[in-house]
């Protein structure tokens, strides 16, 4: 198989550092991956090309980059099933984190927002006799979770971290929930209600745009927006509903059950919340410049036919009666 | 070819030209359209963060009445198309899930029997009505345009359940069409990315941040105008460019297209009949390119 691997390169040591691109032909076996194609051209092409790769099965999580503009394992990756234009592979440094040099990323803010959502357990409360027990159901649902290599796929694909470093990130926030769902964390019911008290703040849960770029680029399964979907509805349970993340979830509930469908004029109102009038003010712009060019939703809702079938749904599944 | 219709609130909200347009571009393809006055909205994702199993049970409902009505769904929002794919994905995989759906949709009589198979109209153009019947149509070609696909990312993602294996060709469906109708496509980076609109009303500078990043990225590969399938996008990347101006201190002055407005122009379909005077970012410009001012 003749390939032409095409890869992002960038010197730091060399006057005015700028990435280029630099194009490899290569002939290698049918069955090769892209990191065996990244490997021979830097042992008999060109031995300044940088990269990070260790275990070749997908274990150590050390070689993840952009290939064809999205992240992944270049060991996971077939080079047969990678090729665009006929025999070409795109090779791109990992997103977000800033690039040291060629394929090579600096970690530091993945391994920041690891810490900063404490990745241990702490239990509260008295400590059993013996062990802690942990049920075997709690422990399969939070394998998946586990399986996190720290690759750093979901972080370079990120589209929040690409415009805003500070944002948590779905690595740490994916890790966040191993803990809040982990029965041996926070009190005797083992709800973390410190955790999630943090993870509500700005720049966490619910800064997430449910993109779903995270779910696609980890090599694991791990489905970090799933797990942070899931945090927002622990937060929801367990009573953190002053945020406009939860306001929003929570409106969208009340005004499908009551109209049936969206009300696009409603819902940014009781999102912000309805006596915070700087929040209400910061719309006015947007309001009147769709007034003037004839976008505004009606005032006036109209709701679906038969609405009362979609209310009583609604009612039963939110507020479903006690057995 | 007869589909039941279903447009999705901003449609008939925020975006209005978008119900519109979409309307008139079915009558010129003969795609027959019929309404469901009754159908819910999808729940957007949103309201499955906080009960995903009233989710698919509201969508369950609208796949029943489609099969009552011995229609598939068409729906003209990649939001609307990926709630609903989700949603079919959970119950179709899962025969005691969806069991437990139908029980609640018995109180009203209704009862999912799993057969919907929700499409978007980029899809349905690509798929049933196929590129041909519409480069038939094509009265005023738009040549010379250079326009940008934006996808919607529930249209791309997650995979599995939008049958992308089956088909393949949904994921370059935005930049046939594009094609068909005689525009240069602008590819960039960005097509599959967020527009930032679900953050809108959580964090507004980010959400703001992302129209930025996208818009000036077609801008500067010397895009025309960019086009979407997606209402919510439209609301952010149109809507909010405004303020995207203003935080990244450029112009940017770039036009967003809906699908149906796209196709339309190519109809030879005027500017006004397909709403384009509503955008908050001018067409006129671009009108003036395509011969349709």
């Amino acid at each position: 198989m003749d390939v032409t691997v095409r890869i992002r390169r960038y010197d730091p040591e060399v006057e005015n550092p700028e990435s280029y691109w630099q194009e490899y032909p290569v002939t290698m076996d049918d069955s090769a991956t892209v990191l065996d194609a990244l490997i021979k051209i830097r042992e008999e092409q060109d031995g300044t090309l940088s990269l990070r790769c260790s275990c070749r099965s997908s274990i150590c999580g050390s070689c993840a980059m952009r290939i064809n503009g999205h992240a992944g394992l270049a060991c996971k990756t077939q080079a047969s099933s990678a090729l665009t234009d006929g025999n070409t592979i795109v090779i791109e440094p990992a997103g977000v984190m800033p690039v040291v040099k060629d394929l090579v990323v600096d970690f530091s803010l993945f391994w920041d927002k690891i810490r900063e959502v404490v990745p241990y357990l702490q239990p509260q409360g008295d400590e059993p006799e013996a062990e802690y027990i942990a049920s075997n159901e709690s422990m399969l649902h939070l394998s998946s979770v586990t399986a996190c290599i720290m690759c750093g796929s979901c972080v370079s694909d990120c589209t929040v971290m690409e415009v805003d470093p500070t944002f948590l990130g779905p690595a740490a926030l994916a890790k966040a929930y191993r803990f809040t769902a982990d029965p041996r964390d926070g009190d005797e019911k083992g709800v973390s209600q410190e955790r999630l008290e943090q993870l509500v703040e700005p720049t966490g849960m619910w800064d997430c745009t449910r993109c779903g770029e995270c779910v696609s680029a980890c090599p694991k399964g791990v489905d970090p927006m799933g797990r942070i979907m899931a945090l927002r509805d622990q937060a929801m349970e367990s009573g953190l509903n002053n945020s406009n993340g939860a306001r929003h979830a929570e409106a969208f509930v009340d005004i499908v059950g009551h109209s049936g469908s969206l009300n696009e004029a409603l819902l940014p109102v009781k999102t912000v919340g309805i006596t915070n009038i700087p929040g209400l003010m910061s719309f006015l712009p947007v309001g009147l410049r769709a007034l003037t060019h004839g976008k505004m939703p009606p005032l006036i809702h109209p709701n679906i036919e038969n609405v009362q079938n979609v209310r009583k749904l609604v009612k039963k599944l939110e507020d479903p009666p006690l057995d | 070819m007869k589909y039941a219709f279903f447009p999705g609130c901003v449609a008939r909200g925020g975006c209005p030209e978008l119900y519109g347009a979409a309307k008139l571009i079915c009558q010129r393809l003969g795609i027959e359209l019929q309404e469901m006055p009754g159908a819910s909205c999808t729940g957007a994702g949103v309201l499955q963060e906080k009960n995903e199993f009233l989710g698919d049970t509201l969508n369950a409902r609208t796949f029943a009445m489609a099969e009552d009505l011995g229609l598939q769904i068409m729906t003209i929002c990649s939001t609307c198309q990926g709630v609903m794919s989700q949603a079919n994905h959970r119950m179709r995989k899962d025969p005691e899930y969806l069991a437990r759906v139908n029980k609640e949709l018995a109180v009203e009589g209704l009862e999912y029997k799993g057969t919907a198979n929700p499409k978007h109209l980029l899809w349905v153009m690509i798929e049933d009505v196929g590129l041909d019947k519409l480069t038939e149509l094509i009265t005023r070609p738009l040549s010379g345009i250079r326009m940008a696909p934006f996808y919607g990312c529930y249209l791309v993602r997650p995979t599995d359940a939008l049958d992308m294996e089956e088909h393949p060709e949904r994921l370059t469906a935005l930049e046939q069409v594009i094609e068909t109708l005689g525009a240069t496509v602008v590819d960039f980076s960005g097509k599959t990315r967020c527009c930032g609109f679900p953050i809108l009303t959580i964090n507004e500078t980010n959400s703001v941040a992302m129209v930025a990043k996208h818009t000036l990225d077609v801008k500067d590969l010397g895009a025309d105008a960019m086009v979407t399938p997606c209402p919510l996008c439209h609301l952010n990347l149109d809507g909010y460019q405004p303020k995207a101006q203003a935080q990244a201190q450029r112009k940017i002055d770039m036009p967003i297209l809906h699908l149906p407005q796209a196709i339309g122009l190519a109809m030879g379909i005027s500017r006004k009949e397909l709403g384009l005077q509503k955008h908050i970012v001018s067409t006129k410009a671009l009108m003036v390119k395509v011969g349709a001012a």
